[in-house]
């Protein structure tokens, strides 16, 4: 069992939240209980896709970035940002205007991340030769790994053991300046992310001990200060920013971006819950014999990323566009001063599974609850209506066992209590404030949710 | 620990129900993972032997603190030669079944290979019941 508490990277605004069951109800792990008027979210079970954040009506979901102010601390200032970045501009805005306002922001270097990026098809295809358990899985997105090492813990050895685009992003741009004769010491690397579980990724790495990054940009704040300044921004030259970068690269976030690069069988899968679907077939032996699996937690890859602002399909559609301009990449391509030492750096450590989902250590405790379980749902009326602050009737069950809920906080069940006398009127209503907050059910013209919005 | 499900005869699409329901349960229970994957394919073959072969039946898990017992009964038409059946390779499934992608003639070996212990009855025109235990 895993014992220390995980880092996620996604917070709850307790002014902003105002208790209702979108999140909830959207939390693919069921993470998230509303208590006392608030979304909670379980830390061990958050996997940071963000779909939470998509959905909340009141915008009470936020990520943790780091301050630009930090930038002074170095002399090399080097900001990193996916491919993704350049395709939710209108393509009114060209690339080379878009690196001129990133660098008109406080940065002597900006670079995408995803370059030189034949060296990550070299690992990948290397590791997909050698491997034991068929088929592989991408190690691309974390929130994928996430869920695979608490939900699908069979699966974990099946993970890629290979860092992502942003480190080796890092790796080259640190590798870049070296060139010049900076120290490390001298660059401060950051990095622009597109979702939260990438951002969760770099404050708490799986399977490599610290991340290279040095500081956290969320993409969202990011184009909202490169859009302020876009136009007024100096004319400078940052074509050779992009030498590295190849038509693999830019579209290598986005669906079948790494799949196509395997001779042998392979698949796509984006969005979270069809992965779910695709990873419970994989347990069961119901998938064919596969020799990679590219699994993206956001519909369209990167693409579809909670801190991107474009329409994700415009997103696409621009970075396919934009990338036929550039080379198709080589292994020949040799613009790292030392290639070999990068490709080390990149592959990284085993995934441990994590268990989350155990009911108890004590296998016949475990079995016990589960029995008990068992009772509690012939009880609960099934409506999985969220009232009580868990998403469904069996999360309500598995709660009461660990001691985390009561079965009155089921209203339905309440009700029942109340007419059969079993409780009185004024501990009815604490039970419900215990759960949704006083005042939660006064009358509020101004009130937000509950409108139908999504139509 | 009980766990029954209903397995009606034809339905390949619900085949794998039982397998994902006892799996799910045996996570929470903490089983080793390898563990787990022997038992979900071995429900899962003899889901689909029920589905393909069979009137329809009833697939019951017994889950002990060391132990999973699962008892699969279903309704006929039975096995005339059981020691056939066990055969790699060996199918009676029809061409429809197998254009389905199934009837490869592995399902009772798969079971076999994955469980401790496997005992079949069979009764031609009666019924099956098949019983194998895994111990967790």
């Amino acid at each position: 069992m895993q014992t220390v508490e995980k880092y996620h990277a996604i917070k709850v605004d307790i002014d902003k939240c105002m208790g209702c069951t979108h999140c909830m109800k959207a939390c693919p792990t069921e993470a998230i209980r509303v208590a006392r008027g608030v979304a909670n979210i379980n830390a061990n079970r958050c996997v940071d896709c963000g779909n939470c954040l998509r959905v909340c009506p009141v915008d009470a979901f936020y990520v943790e970035e780091d301050s630009l102010e930090q930038l002074s601390k170095y002399k090399y200032k080097v900001l990193l940002f996916p491919a993704v970045f350049i395709g939710q501009f209108p393509e009114s805005y060209s690339e080379s205007s878009i690196y001129e306002a990133v660098l008109s922001l406080g940065f002597t270097h900006v670079l995408e991340v995803e370059q030189p990026i034949h060296l990550l098809i070299e690992i990948i295809k290397e590791q997909v030769l050698q491997a034991k358990n068929k088929p592989l899985i991408s190690s691309f997105c974390p929130a994928i790994v996430r869920l695979i090492q608490s939900k699908y813990p069979s699966l974990v050895d099946n993970i890629i053991r290979m860092k992502a685009p942003h480190d080796l992003g890092a790796y080259y741009a640190i590798d870049l300046l070296s060139k010049e004769g900076i120290g490390r010491e001298e660059i401060g690397i950051f990095y622009a992310s597109p979702c939260s579980a990438k951002m969760a990724a770099v404050e708490r790495p799986l399977g490599e001990e610290v991340s290279v990054v040095d500081g956290l940009i969320n993409m969202y704040e990011l184009y909202n200060k490169v859009r302020k300044v876009i136009k007024k921004a100096k004319k400078r030259d940052s074509v050779a920013l992009r030498k590295g970068l190849r038509r693999d690269g830019i579209v290598w976030s986005l669906p079948r971006g790494e799949a196509c690069h395997f001779k042998g069988r392979s698949m796509a899968v984006d969005g979270i819950h069809n992965v779910v679907k695709i990873l419970e077939r994989m347990e069961n032996n119901e998938v064919p014999e596969l020799d990679f699996l590219e699994l993206r937690s956001c519909d369209q890859g990167c693409a579809g990323g909670i801190l991107l602002t474009g329409n994700r399909f415009l997103t696409v559609e621009r970075l396919q566009k934009r990338s036929k301009r550039y080379l198709i990449a080589e292994s020949s391509d040799d613009h790292c001063f030392n290639c070999p030492a990068i490709k080390e750096k990149l592959k990284s450590g085993p995934i441990q599974p994590g268990y989350v989902y155990a009911l108890d250590t004590n296998r016949k405790l475990a079995l016990e609850k589960l029995q008990k379980v068992d009772r509690i749902l012939c009880q609960l009326p099934g409506i999985d209506c969220g009232a009580c602050g868990a998403p469904n009737c069996h999360a309500l069950a598995e709660d009461m066992v660990q001691g985390k809920a009561k079965i009155t906080d089921c209203v339905f069940l309440q009700n029942r209590y109340l007419n059969e006398e079993k409780i009185d009127l004024a501990k009815a209503t604490r039970n419900l404030e215990n759960t949704w907050g006083t005042n939660r059910f006064d009358a509020d013209c101004n009130r937000k949710g509950g409108r139908n919005e999504g139509f | 620990m009980k766990l029954v499900f209903e397995i009606a005869r034809g339905d390949f699409t619900a085949a794998g129900k039982a397998s994902s329901g006892i799996k799910k349960v045996l996570k929470q229970l903490l089983v080793d993972p390898k563990t787990i994957k022997r038992i979900v394919v071995a429900v899962y073959e003899a889901e689909v032997n029920v589905v393909a072969h069979s009137v329809g039946g009833t697939l019951t898990a017994n889950i002990s603190g060391n132990e999973i017992t699962v008892v699969v009964q279903d309704y006929g038409p039975g096995i005339s030669d059981i020691e056939q059946a066990m055969k790699v390779g060996f199918s009676t499934a029809s061409r429809k079944v197998r254009e389905m992608g199934f009837g490869a003639g592995m399902g009772l070996p798969n079971i076999k290979k994955n469980t401790d212990e496997l005992t079949i009855q069979s009764q031609p025109g009666k019924g099956t019941m098949l019983v194998f235990s895994i111990s967790i």
